[in-house]
């Protein structure tokens, strides 16, 4: 089983669980990025955390925008790079750029 | 994105059929393709079907332009597979070398004394005849075949059913010579110069390999090059 079928499965269970879940995963890298495309991060409401879409650089800043996917916002596509003005706060350090597609899970 | 829908991609994966998440990025609703087919989900633009077997072909994810604005296409591809025919020297190199490439190898040969467990360690064994194996095994895009025995009675069926599959990667191994008297028995059954040229004859790049553990790198890293480069 592939890493992101295990993490599909993981926010079944959580959602089964009554957990609110949202889902973040990579859809887009330039240059040198930690984690390939298709790489997945699930979240509950409380901030749990399965797999991950970086090495940890913007992990924080994709639980904000998940917790707030999961309280109703629609989903969003969110830019990570060293040129984005986030840069000082949740640049990645290797120098590469991401997007990362966050959805809650219903 | 729905529970239901991630529930019967699970499915869909546990019955061992490729699957295909697609997110509209723009409206943000999401389809699900499982082998080839939307079961769930808005209609996809012109050519995203295309794109979604291409990307499965690689098992590489991909956001791609469309008319419906971009859409990611993030996949669930089957494993990469090997079949080998032909439980001969050259094998010996060549599966465990693919093993370690990351495929999953299944030994093909019918002959007693071959294909034993003694010569060939962690790979699975199949003693049928070649047609016969092959159609139970149904090679898909994912699966790469080999044939080594150099005899037409073995090679040829195998080489039939292959070339009658999606098979990424067809080889066979043998001289110029014996690959074009394989061409013309093939072409015999009803093959045509296009399916033909599906056949990597000689098989293997053109590394001056000499010994068998040479020439299965050669045919490794042809298959390479056939999944990763073109297309």
């Amino acid at each position: 089983m592939s890493e992101a079928e295990r993490l599909l499965r993981e926010a079944l269970a959580w959602k089964r669980e009554g957990r609110k879940v949202a889902i973040a995963t990579v859809v887009t890298t330039w240059g040198s990025s930690p984690r390939p495309v298709g790489s997945m991060l699930v979240v509950d409401e409380t901030g749990r955390m399965a797999g991950s879409v970086s090495g940890g650089c913007i992990e924080g800043a994709v639980v904000k925008e998940a917790k707030a996917v999961m309280e109703g916002a629609p989903p969003r596509l969110l830019d990570f790079g060293v040129t984005n003005e986030q840069a000082w706060e949740v640049g990645l350090a290797c120098g590469g750029k991401v997007q990362v597609w966050v959805e809650s899970l219903s | 994105m729905k529970l239901a829908l991630v529930e019967r991609l699970l499915a869909a994966r546990e019955e061992g059929r490729p699957a295909c998440l697609v997110r509209f990025l723009r409206s943000g609703e999401v389809a699900l393709v499982v082998a080839g087919e939307l079961v769930v989900g808005p209609d996809l633009p012109d050519g995203v079907l295309d794109a979604i077997r291409e990307a499965h072909r690689r098992d590489r994810s991909t956001t791609i332009e469309t008319a419906a604005g971009p859409l990611f296409l993030q996949v669930f591809s089957q494993p990469l597979r090997l079949i080998v025919v032909g439980a001969v020297h050259i094998a010996q190199a060549l599966v465990p070398m693919a093993a370690l490439a990351g495929y999953a190898v299944t030994l093909v040969d019918p002959r007693r004394g071959f294909a034993t467990a003694e010569r060939f360690p962690n790979v699975t064994l199949v003693d049928a005849w070649p047609d016969e194996a092959m159609e139970s095994l149904a090679p898909d895009l994912r699966t790469a075949v080999v044939t080594l025995t150099h005899d037409p009675k073995l090679d040829d069926p195998a080489l039939d059913v292959a070339l009658r599959s999606e098979a990424f990667y067809i080889g066979a191994l043998g001289s110029k010579r014996t690959h074009a008297a394989r061409l013309e028995r093939l072409s015999a059954l009803g093959h045509g110069p296009a399916a033909l040229a599906r056949i990597h004859g000689p098989a293997g790049l053109d590394i001056g390999a000499v010994s068998p553990a040479e020439i299965a790198i050669a045919i490794l890293a042809q298959m390479t090059q056939v999944l990763r480069r073109e297309g």
